[in-house]
């Protein structure tokens, strides 16, 4: 009798997990996603959602005076095209990265594009006060707007190596990226919990880095986590992989400029 | 480090008289500590602010020294009682010349 009972208990539990295997393999669920703003602390939450305490502010207040700075031989600012407010720039940020001429641009990657053709300036590099700042800026006129990324032909290629860059194991522990943030996303690494990886916030203040930080810089963390080699800043590689994640983040609002600990 | 930065107060505009008001004051800066190297090996200087003092009709009622375990962006959240009517005058000094002033106005009832 007590062997059926635990036979047809080992059965209900085998069928469970049947029915939960595939589901860890496919892609996290839409109504299940969750921005990593919701794991902080209330304090860290506090820190984003007020004004008088983002820090992140002073970069977009930054990347304000940038905007309206006349740059460049041909002595045009961004505010020469785009207006002085900035405000035309809702919804551009969560349209990146995209193909644009036949190349796929991250937000940076446009940033100096229209610095280099448009301004005939030099480009800012990746991480310096002055691109962050500007990013910053682009992307905080998107806050609250849901993130656009579409599978279109254009971008098919890249978006299809970019999930192949997320379910592919790298590095010495050999982990890909779906392992941690999809495969195990809300259980825990140490002390903290595993985000599910939606780039809803970036640029970010990230209060471990002091500092505001991109994307990629993120991105590059984690591949020094899994002692892998990280992709270059700039990389077609990262542009790819920022695509895929951006497509599996398609529908949740931005947040930028998000504070992460 | 610029010799100034931005700088945020968060305060009450208006308070009744003997009430306890909150002040929020936060300085954009990298604070430095001296202790890090960079990619070539080379020491970076400490670059840090130094002292915060917070002054209300002419009178000091705040005063801050900083260290370099004090992380980026420092926040000072105090409190001071509304006396009178007038200015807060905020300012932050530091290494290298740096140096950033900020004012805020109080109607006392």
């Amino acid at each position: 009798m007590n062997l059926l009972v635990f036979c047809c208990r080992l059965l209900v539990v085998w069928i469970v997990l049947l029915g939960a295997k595939p589901s860890l393999a496919l892609e996290v669920s839409k109504g299940a996603r969750q921005s990593s703003y919701q794991l902080m602390t209330p304090e860290n939450q506090a820190m984003q959602d007020d004004p008088n305490l983002n820090p992140a502010l002073f970069w977009v207040m930054d990347g304000h005076s940038l905007w309206k700075e006349k740059a460049g031989k041909k002595n045009v600012s961004c505010a020469s095209c785009h207006g002085e407010s900035g405000q035309k720039m809702a919804g551009v940020a969560t349209r990146f990265p995209r193909v644009q001429k036949g190349k796929l641009q991250t937000l940076e990657g446009q940033i100096n594009q229209c610095r280099t053709s448009k301004q005939d300036a030099s480009t800012l590099a990746y991480e310096s006060k002055g691109l962050l700042a500007l990013t910053t800026f682009v992307a905080t006129q998107s806050k609250g707007l849901p993130i656009a990324i579409q599978e279109t032909a254009q971008n098919r290629k890249d978006l299809q190596q970019g999930r192949q860059f997320f379910n592919q194991r790298m590095g010495q522990l050999n982990l890909s990226c779906a392992q941690c943030h999809q495969d195990r996303a809300g259980l825990k690494l140490g002390g903290s919990l595993i985000p599910q990886g939606h780039p809803t916030a970036y640029p970010i203040y990230r209060i471990e880095w002091q500092t505001m930080g991109s994307l990629q810089r993120r991105l590059r963390n984690c591949m020094s986590g899994v002692r892998a080699q990280q992709f270059e800043y700039g990389s077609l590689e990262m542009a790819q992989l920022e695509l895929y994640l951006m497509w599996r983040a398609r529908g949740m609002p931005l947040e930028s400029p998000g504070v992460r600990p | 480090m610029s010799k100034t930065s931005r700088t945020g107060i968060t305060m009450p505009t208006q308070a009744k008289k003997d009430s306890i008001i909150e002040i929020r004051a936060i300085a954009q800066h990298d604070m430095e500590t001296g202790y890090r190297y960079s990619e070539d090996g080379r020491r970076i200087p400490r670059d840090i602010i130094r002292l915060f003092t917070c002054q209300y009709n002419g009178e000091e009622v705040f005063r801050a020294d900083f260290y370099p375990g004090i992380g980026a962006n420092p926040l000072i959240i105090f409190t001071t009682v509304a006396v009178a009517s007038g200015t807060l005058v905020f300012k932050w000094v530091g290494d290298g010349g740096y140096e950033a002033v900020n004012q805020a106005q109080i109607t006392v009832s």
